[in-house]
């Protein structure tokens, strides 16, 4: 047996209650949350093997594509590690992402920002990290949009991610940004982060070395989800 | 100075936003083609061993209107108390039963519906049991962090008056807010938990 999950720092995370994101004024709680150690109901999670994927399910650009289309933007491969706390690799990690196509419009029945929908975009794909906890996906770069919280606000070009690790306490979903964007530091929902240093922990550096020559820009983006206590076992630790 | 501890920090949460289900339910908002089922959506097969039961509610805002545009996962043990995990060190759980699922919340009636079975009892860290419980994450629009929560069952009061997380919670009311009141339909017993986001009736959130 492993030790417990480590405590969240909720200081690091958003509080639930940021006003300036109007939402969450009526959906924060507002009793203390109860404390409990991980038990093994949170220090289990459901695994999914390589076999649910699909060959284009992190092929943004081709995989809601018809007849051997493309979607339109700039292309980029998005590609990182998942890792825990203890900076070990976290294999077999289920990564589910989506994001607006290239002129900031989403595929959803309730979107109604005029953008033109990408007739070849779809908007969503997923990958399962490799041994070394790896993830890679193609893309077109999203564009940003206005929308409905303060009289102009607009989101800064994003990717929402989905992670699942080794056990539901690791549970994790997040937003990821692009070097250089000045529309992160307006933004009210990444102002939900109380402390820079942690915000440009979702700021993906643009990396020249791993473009893709004649093709793509590339961004990396690395994702750290809770690690693990070890436990005193003889004369070690173990159990991570 | 002393020795580092080069600990890496979590990821910051960002609110899943109004449209979720693009990633974790394409089918379901008509992004057909990309790949086949949505995942999570159905638990039980007639391999599964347990009892059949359902497990519904909707989630509250604190202005009392529904949230429609919720994502909720749970996650639960089989019938005799094993994860089907990598992780579960006890024992092997029931092939026919994942354990986990997760449904976008209806845009019709605002709500969430499981088919699943009733878990065993599952052991609480440094010992003694649990009562048996299914373990509830919600995320939204305007939720900055997934909330964890947890579903206990109307009908188990002896288990859940020795449960060592309910009883961490000295308020009737808010204990209350755990325990899913059991109705019956069509023969099969029906869990109702609804989840109040703030204000009156607020559910228990776990930081664990
Ligand atoms: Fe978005």
């Amino acid at each position: 047996m492993s030790g417990a999950y480590f405590q969240r720092d909720r200081d690091w995370h958003p509080p639930a209650l940021t006003p300036g994101y109007k939402t969450s004024v009526l959906r924060a709680p507002r009793q203390a949350l109860l404390s409990m150690p991980t038990t093994p109901s949170e220090e289990t999670g459901p695994v999914f093997g390589h076999d649910v994927l699909g060959p284009l399910d992190n092929d943004l650009i081709r995989n809601f594509a018809k007849d051997g289309g493309e979607a339109i933007g700039q292309r980029i491969v998005v590609y990182g590690r998942v890792l825990d706390e203890n900076a070990r690799p976290v294999a077999g990690a289920l990564v589910e992402f989506w994001q607006a196509n290239a002129g900031g419009r989403y595929r959803h029945k309730k979107e109604s920002y005029l953008a033109a929908i990408d007739p070849n975009f779809g908007g969503c794909g997923r990958a399962i990290t490799d041994a070394e906890g790896r993830y890679a996906f193609r893309t077109v770069k999203p564009g940003a949009y206005p929308w409905p919280n303060g009289v102009n606000d607009w989101r800064p070009a994003h990717i929402h991610f989905s992670v699942f690790g080794h056990a539901f306490a690791q549970r994790l979903i997040t937003q990821m940004y692009f070097e250089g964007d000045p529309m992160i530091w307006q933004c009210p929902i990444v102002k939900t982060i109380p402390d820079p240093a942690a915000i440009e922990r979702l700021v993906a550096a643009l990396d020249r070395h791993e473009t893709i020559p004649m093709d793509s820009l590339a961004y990396k983006f690395d994702i750290v989800l809770r690690g693990r206590r070890s436990t005193l076992f003889e004369n070690r630790m173990e159990g991570n | 100075m002393v020795q580092r501890l080069d600990y890496l920090k979590e990821s910051p949460s960002q609110t899943a936003g109004p449209y979720v289900h693009i990633g974790t339910n394409p089918n379901w908002v008509e992004i057909t083609g990309v790949w086949k089922d949505d995942l999570g959506l159905v638990l039980v097969g007639p391999e599964t061993v347990g009892e059949r039961i359902l497990v519904e509610g909707r989630i509250i805002d604190g202005s009392g209107a529904l949230v429609r545009d919720a994502l909720v996962e749970i996650w639960q043990a089989d019938a005799a108390g094993l994860h089907n995990s990598p992780t579960e060190t006890r024992g092997t759980a029931d092939p026919a039963f994942a354990g986990w699922a997760r449904q976008p919340v209806s845009d019709a009636d605002g709500l969430f519906r499981f088919e699943t079975i009733r878990p065993g009892r599952v052991p609480f860290s440094g010992g003694g049991l649990q009562a048996p419980h299914v373990t509830v994450w919600i995320v939204a629009r305007g939720i900055n962090l997934g909330l964890h929560t947890r579903l206990y069952f109307g009908d188990e009061a002896e288990a859940n008056s020795v449960d060592p997380l309910l009883n961490r919670i000295p308020d009737p009311v808010r204990r209350a807010t755990l325990v899913a009141p059991r109705t019956e339909r069509d023969g099969m017993p029906v869990f109702t938990f609804d989840i109040r986001l703030q204000g009156d009736g607020e559910t228990v959130f776990l930081d664990m």
